[in-house]
């Protein structure tokens, strides 16, 4: 355990300094996301020295901790309790912070069944982009009062303020997991998630790779007996270190040069993309191996309701995210302006306009 | 009062101006036609509006919006009119925009477990049109029968399931919305996330005063296999409040943990009759559920916990007869409050759970000092408290004390860590507590927001955020480390 520390203050000076030379800052923690999105102008502001947890009370569900804390140190005090992010974030490297994976919004196998990291959050304190310390939600399970501020900044990448602490519901882990493997064309596969996702069976993963699903049970003994009944299959030795190489993307789907695309899109949608795919998510989500353009690629995604980013590529792309259409682009520099009226933080991080 | 002034146009103006784009049966002008959108379920508080209106299509609402945007008439977005902090109180000076007409089903996709609905359609009925799939909506506020689906996201409602399916954040997947201007928007999407900013869990729960909310994609979620549930009696208060904490520690996650104090027990089973030990000081309700065999497995451990704990009693729900009757007394406790008193006032703080002993103990000293007694009902599990305040409103000074009752509870849950609203809103009745929980830059944080979305500020003028001139004239300003709040108004 590293030792903790209360930056507030200090980057509440850096941010004020940074307003009051207009000069914008680019946020960074672990950096183990820089790969993501687009390439933040302005002077680092680090957070890693702003780590350590503020409160942690098993029996309330809740942890507070600060941006800078490594997220392995808080899924390690988490099970010491036997608890866990049921979100299951990605880290994709060993400096992986709090700060970065709630900014990020990242979530891993476990969001189509338990929620993304965004449901969880229940507070944040951020400064915002006039130096001030804010705080928003709190560390209960309901608070409706205040616009959610908090789960905005969840996912924005860091453009509407410093994320400075993180309070989130935290879930007991499951007693029981298992892992079942099956052969199955990748149609058949998401047709039969789309079944299965619909009858209350304990399912808490899913990945098609090729033509091999793999589903994981999580809960007590006796239902996972009875789940496997109805979802067959073989069970998979050694599934948690293949749900850690899914979630980090090391399964070899992964290696390779090809543009890797984050599609996401209503479960039971039959994507037609060239490429190859990896499915998550009981088929929500399809990871996608192409070198189709863009356009294309997004315009099938669209065409079912969803949208489609740019993940990893060689050359990084001026527009990994899905274009916004232009009333809900001017309402997010509105927004933006809002929290961050002088765009200091994180300028141009999302989309170029802001 | 919005920041544009006064609107430009009088009544009789706004009539015509109206007129000339919508059908005569959509405009309501005349005072007896007015008088059934006076209040909503927070009835303390009563307003007729200058002038109602029941528009059918997406189009109207915009159309609508545009002229009063334009001759800065404030607008009032309202559904079933059941919320209880008076977020759809209307203005004398505004019109009223009732979403009653939008009540059709667009689209069920069971592969997708998803449903399509206008916002005026109820809770209750997504879940009955969604029973032949297996499927139902999780959100479950007590007013599901009447409440729509519009009102429940723009107040982020909960209900008794939260701490295992979520609030309607959770629950819900796209939305559109028409802000002030008339421009309709889409927040969300038809796959689990969506590109940009999360304005889907932004417009959640901001109370129509961001926009007004014209459709709702909504997460459908498998009924559970069964459903038991314990009811535990306890002879101690804190015991049952320890026994609450002891089951979450264990790693079980209740569909349902409900407690109730000894005056709302006995309230409630004088009117419904459910079984309840009308002796205990308090009881708790446990709801597990899952697959049979998980279920059997819970309600042992759960039992067993709540022996451990000190319960008198214990009671398993043998089949689905006595489960409906066992949350019956739960569900109807605040029509049972009606019948003990002649009126009541039912507040909504959360706290941080291992607080509870305290904050029962000193609600009990909250209703003495103001001399009215409390009954209690609390979503235990979440932490969410509903102290029920019982007064008579034809004694005069009666609702005045026991709004500072209520107003007591709520700054102590803000001292304790918690919030002065879980699931119903701020609206107009808890405007003034805002200013206990946040200073005045978070304050003016929200306000920004808001100008993001309504920079005339003509959208619920009033209600969910107070201007920072009404925090010091309540003259409840916490201080952050030593500074004076609101440095930059006078003081009188």
């Amino acid at each position: 355990m590293t030792a903790s520390r209360d930056a507030s203050t200090d980057i509440q000076s850096r941010v004020i300094d940074a307003i009051e030379r207009r000069a914008p800052l680019a946020i960074v923690a672990g950096g183990t996301k820089h790969f993501l999105g687009r390439e933040a102008q302005g002077e680092p502001l680090a957070l890693v020295d702003h780590r350590g947890v503020v409160d942690y009370h098993p029996e309330e569900l809740v942890l507070t901790a600060r941006a800078g804390t490594p997220l392995s140190e808080l899924e390690t005090l988490l099970a010491e309790h036997d608890q866990m992010f049921a979100f299951e974030p990605p880290h994709f490297g060993a400096a992986a912070t709090l700060g970065g994976t709630i900014a990020a919004n990242l979530s891993g196998p476990r969001r189509a069944y338990a929620g993304a990291a965004r449901d969880f959050v229940l507070g944040t304190r951020i400064v915002n982009g006039c130096g001030e310390i804010l705080r928003f939600g709190g560390e209960v399970m309901k608070n409706v009062a205040g616009y959610d501020l908090s789960r905005l900044v969840a996912g924005a990448m860091g453009t509407l303020g410093v994320i400075l602490d993180v309070s989130l519901k935290v879930l007991p882990r499951p007693r029981e997991t298992m892992t079942l493997v099956q052969s199955l064309t990748p149609r058949a596969a998401v047709e039969n998630l789309c079944r299965w996702a619909a009858a209350p069976l304990p399912i808490s993963a899913s990945c098609i790779e090729g033509e091999r699903l793999c589903v994981r049970l999580s809960g007590t003994v006796s239902a996972l007996a009875k789940a496997r009944g109805t979802i067959g299959g073989e069970v998979l030795e050694n599934a948690d270190a293949f749900w850690l190489d899914v979630r980090e993307q090391r399964r070899p789907f992964f290696g390779g040069d090809a543009p890797l695309w984050r599609i996401s899109l209503p479960p039971a949608a039959i994507l037609d993309s060239p490429g190859e795919q990896m499915i998550e998510w009981g088929g929500a989500l399809r990871w996608l191996k192409s070198n189709a353009p863009a356009e294309k690629i997004r315009a099938a995604a669209a065409q079912h309701g969803g949208h489609a980013m740019l993940f990893r590529s060689q050359i990084r792309s001026p527009e990994p995210y899905h274009p916004l259409p232009e009333p809900l682009m001017q309402l997010h520099k509105r927004v933006k302006t809002a929290m961050d009226p002088h765009g200091i933080f994180n300028r141009g991080r999302m989309y170029a306009e802001f | 009062m919005t920041d544009s002034g006064d609107p430009t146009i009088d009544k009789g103006e706004l009539v015509a101006a109206l007129r000339r784009f919508l059908p005569d049966d959509v405009i309501l002008h005349a005072t007896e036609d007015l008088r059934p959108y006076e209040c909503d379920g927070l009835s303390a508080y009563r307003q007729t509006p200058m002038v109602a209106v029941l528009p059918r299509t997406i189009e109207q609402v915009q159309q609508i919006l545009r002229v009063c945007h334009e001759c800065g008439v404030p607008v009032v977005a309202r559904g079933a009119g059941t919320g209880l902090s008076g977020g759809a109180l209307p203005l004398g000076d505004g019109l009223l925009l009732s979403l009653a007409r939008f009540m059709s089903i667009l689209d069920i996709d069971p592969a997708n477990r998803t449903m399509r609905v206008q916002p005026g359609v109820r809770n209750l009925a997504i879940s009955e049109a969604a029973a032949p799939y297996g499927l139902y909506y999780a959100p479950d506020p007590s007013s599901q029968i009447a409440c729509t689906i519009g009102g429940n996201v723009a107040e982020n409602a909960g209900g008794v399931h939260c701490l295992k399916y979520g609030l309607t954040v959770h629950n819900i997947l796209k939305l559109k919305m028409v802000t002030m201007d008339g421009e309709l928007l889409t927040f969300g999407a038809d796959a689990l996330d969506a590109p940009g900013f999360d304005l889907l869990a932004l417009a959640t729960g901001s109370e129509g005063m961001l926009g007004v909310i014209v459709e709702v994609t909504v997460k459908l979620v498998p009924k559970p296999e069964t459903a038991r549930v314990v009811l535990a009696a306890f002879a101690d208060v804190e015991q049952a409040g320890a026994a609450v904490g002891a089951v979450i520690a264990t790693g079980i996650v209740p569909a349902g943990l409900e407690m109730m104090d000894n005056p709302a027990i006995r309230a409630a089973e004088a009117f419904v009759h459910s079984g309840y030990p009308v002796d205990a000081a308090a009881i708790l309700l446990c709801e597990l559920d899952g697959t049979a065999e998980a279920v059997a497995d819970d309600i042992e451990r759960v039992s067993a916990i709540m022996a451990r704990c000190g319960a008198s009693a214990t009671r398993v729900s043998r089949d689905e007869a006595e489960r409906a009757r066992f949350w019956a007394g739960r569900k109807m406790a605040f029509p049972a409050m009606g019948r003990i008193s002649p009126d009541y006032y039912c507040t909504d703080g959360t706290i941080p759970r291992k607080h509870l002993p305290l904050v029962l103990r000193r609600i009990q000293e909250f209703g003495r000092k103001h001399d009215l007694a409390v009954a209690n009902v609390f979503h235990a599990g979440d932490g969410n408290l509903h102290p029920m305040i019982l007064y008579d409103a034809s004694r005069p000074g009666e609702l005045e004390r026991a709004e500072q009752l209520g107003g007591d509870i709520l700054k102590l849950c803000v001292e304790v860590g918690g919030t002065i609203t879980g699931e119903h809103g701020v609206g107009v009745e808890k405007i003034n507590q805002m200013c206990d929980q946040f200073s005045s830059a978070e304050l003016e944080q929200f306000h920004a927001i808001k100008a993001a979305f309504d920079p005339k500020r003509l959208l619920n003028p009033g209600k969910a955020v107070p201007l920072l001139k009404r925090c010091a004239e309540y003259g409840g300003l916490h201080v952050h480390a030593g500074e004076l709040p609101f440095p930059e108004l006078e003081r009188f």
